[in-house]
């Protein structure tokens, strides 16, 4: 094993794996956004904001009502999805025959309320659950457990959503939706419901996100803007609305980052993603998998 | 079993029907020719909800459909195959059926209800796996009235099945509305090809500029001048 490493430079073996194990922490973001964007139609650009709210709440039962770890996860993701279906019904719902920029604005101007709140409400501490997950060395390599366990609880999570897409009732009713609205009435489908449901998985998949990113990350009420705009520049680039384009775009940029901040700085990896994007809208200004029409 | 009373419908300012009294008894099949533009789609529409009347009455076996949320119309035995067949182009043969059958009474039954639909189209059992986008127009229309008998209705609407296909395939969709027929299902098709729709219903409507101008047994239609002049070429 060690000869077998010594034949690469450690280092860039490294920031590949960390590269991948972001990825699957990005392919779920794109995923949740896309979901939204691809059945209903709509940008919520507050998306990482409702992350925000989600670290929160996990900081709160954590670290302030000492609740486990593993019991708090699954309230924090009914928490979001709650507050999912609450952001459909309460903006999105009076708005969905509105043009797009109004709609955009509308998620917009929740993105202030929501960073404002959590200022009153939180201040602007940086806070953290207090967990320091142990470090697993393979070599002269390090990748930390809280990475590990969020790439495979992201991938689990995307797994689960595929297959109540595939196998379900609803799910299958979800993905009709996307394609031809006007009709579900006749299936027997109540599109205002499947909006709902959609938007409640929408907000689960930002509150898995926001158990895995706790772990991690520190928790302020700016926090989203560390993911908000890579998860949409993620999104655009994989062809909004596309869950498969969206995947293998996360798992890009993710590797862009990565590698490179190995040959500078974190912050030059982030530069480096943008103008990648920028130069791939210019050559595939519909998304890596743009659908022929 | 389906009755509609001097019913006006239409879209925004744009009325497209003036007072329609229709009906189609359980077991018939009952056909409404007309030009285009006549209403006849907007007729379809309004009986499974996806429009609503403005004023007039539509009974289901005594139920009022116009009363009944547009989801729940399917609920009452009614099922709608539209115009241009509107499948989900992009989700698979089966997924397409299983839509179909998505209120729970449909859903319970969705084993029998597939084996049927299998028996009546063998070319989608061996298709089902494909994406609906991908058949041919005459698949593609087995597919549509394959996803409305999914619900296990008393009555399928069949808006214009023959548009878009070609002549040979007309003539194989025409021979299945005869087997739908047979099998005890009750049938109301809006048709532009008043030739051979005649020949498969019991009696007729003609609907023109939103107004039934005429009706009769298939006999009386293909006998009324009017007809014979303007749609028949005879």
């Amino acid at each position: 094993m060690q000869a077998f490493l010594d034949t690469f430079d450690i280092y860039l073996l490294e920031a590949v794996v960390n590269g991948i194990l972001l990825g699957g922490v990005l392919a779920l973001l794109a995923l949740g956004l896309n979901l939204i964007f691809g059945v209903i139609d709509v940008t919520w650009i507050c998306y990482a904001e409702l992350v925000m709210i989600g670290m929160y709440g996990m900081y709160y039962m954590v670290q302030v009502f000492g609740l486990p770890y593993w019991a708090a996860a699954p309230i924090a993701i009914l928490q979001v999805a709650a507050l999912g279906a609450a952001l459909h019904y309460i903006v999105i719902a009076p708005l969905l025959t509105a043009p797009p920029i109004n709609q955009l604005l509308a998620t917009g101007g929740v993105l202030f309320i929501l960073q404002s709140f959590a200022t009153v409400a939180f201040g602007i501490d940086f806070r953290n659950l207090g967990i320091r997950l142990p470090v697993l060395a393979i070599g002269d390599m390090h990748f930390s457990y809280s990475r590990l366990l969020a790439f495979v609880a992201a991938l689990l999570g995307m797994l689960a959503i595929y297959f109540f897409m595939k196998r379900t009732y609803t799910g299958t009713a979800i993905r009709a939706v996307a394609q031809d609205r006007q009709i579900m009435s006749l299936m027997g489908v109540d599109t205002k419901r499947i909006y709902l449901i959609t938007s409640a998985l929408g907000g689960a998949l930002a509150g898995l996100a926001a158990c895995l990113l706790v772990l991690q990350y520190d928790v302020h009420p700016f926090v989203g803007l560390s993911f908000g705009p890579i998860t949409f520049l993620i999104c655009v680039l994989g062809g909004l609305g596309n869950f498969v384009g969206g995947f293998i775009a996360a798992f890009v940029f993710a590797q862009i980052i990565s590698l490179g901040g190995l040959y500078s700085d974190l912050e030059w990896g982030y530069v480096l993603a943008f103008a990648f994007f920028i130069v791939m809208m210019f050559i595939r200004p519909a998304g890596l998998l743009a659908r022929r029409s | 079993m389906l009755e509609l009373r001097s019913l006006d419908a239409g879209y925004g300012s744009f009325q497209a029907l003036f007072g329609i009294n229709l009906e189609v008894r359980a077991g018939e099949a009952v056909g409404v020719i007309g030009p285009n533009g006549a209403g006849k789609t907007t007729l379809m529409r309004v009986i499974s909800g996806l429009i609503r009347p403005t004023e007039g009455s539509i009974t289901m076996e005594g139920r009022d459909v116009v009363a009944t949320p547009a989801h729940r119309i399917v609920d009452l035995g009614i099922a709608h195959v539209p115009e241009n067949r509107r499948l989900f182009p992009r989700l698979t043969v089966d997924d397409n059926l299983k839509m179909g059958a998505y209120m729970p009474g449909a859903r319970a039954k969705y084993a029998e209800r597939l084996e049927f639909v299998f028996d009546l189209f063998p070319r989608m059992k061996e298709r089902r796996s494909q994406m609906a986008g991908t058949l041919s127009g005459g698949e593609q229309q087995m597919c549509a009235i394959g996803r409305a008998l999914m619900s296990d209705p008393k009555l399928l609407l069949l808006d214009e099945p023959s548009a878009g296909l070609a002549p040979v395939v007309v003539q194989q969709v025409f021979e299945l509305v005869k087997r739908i027929r047979s099998g005890g299902l009750t049938v109301l098709i809006v048709e532009q090809n008043v030739q051979q729709v005649l020949k498969v219903v019991d009696r007729a409507y003609l609907l023109e500029a939103g107004t039934i101008r005429a009706s009769g047994t298939s006999e009386e239609m293909m006998k009324n001048d009017t007809i014979k002049q303007a749609y028949l070429g005879v």
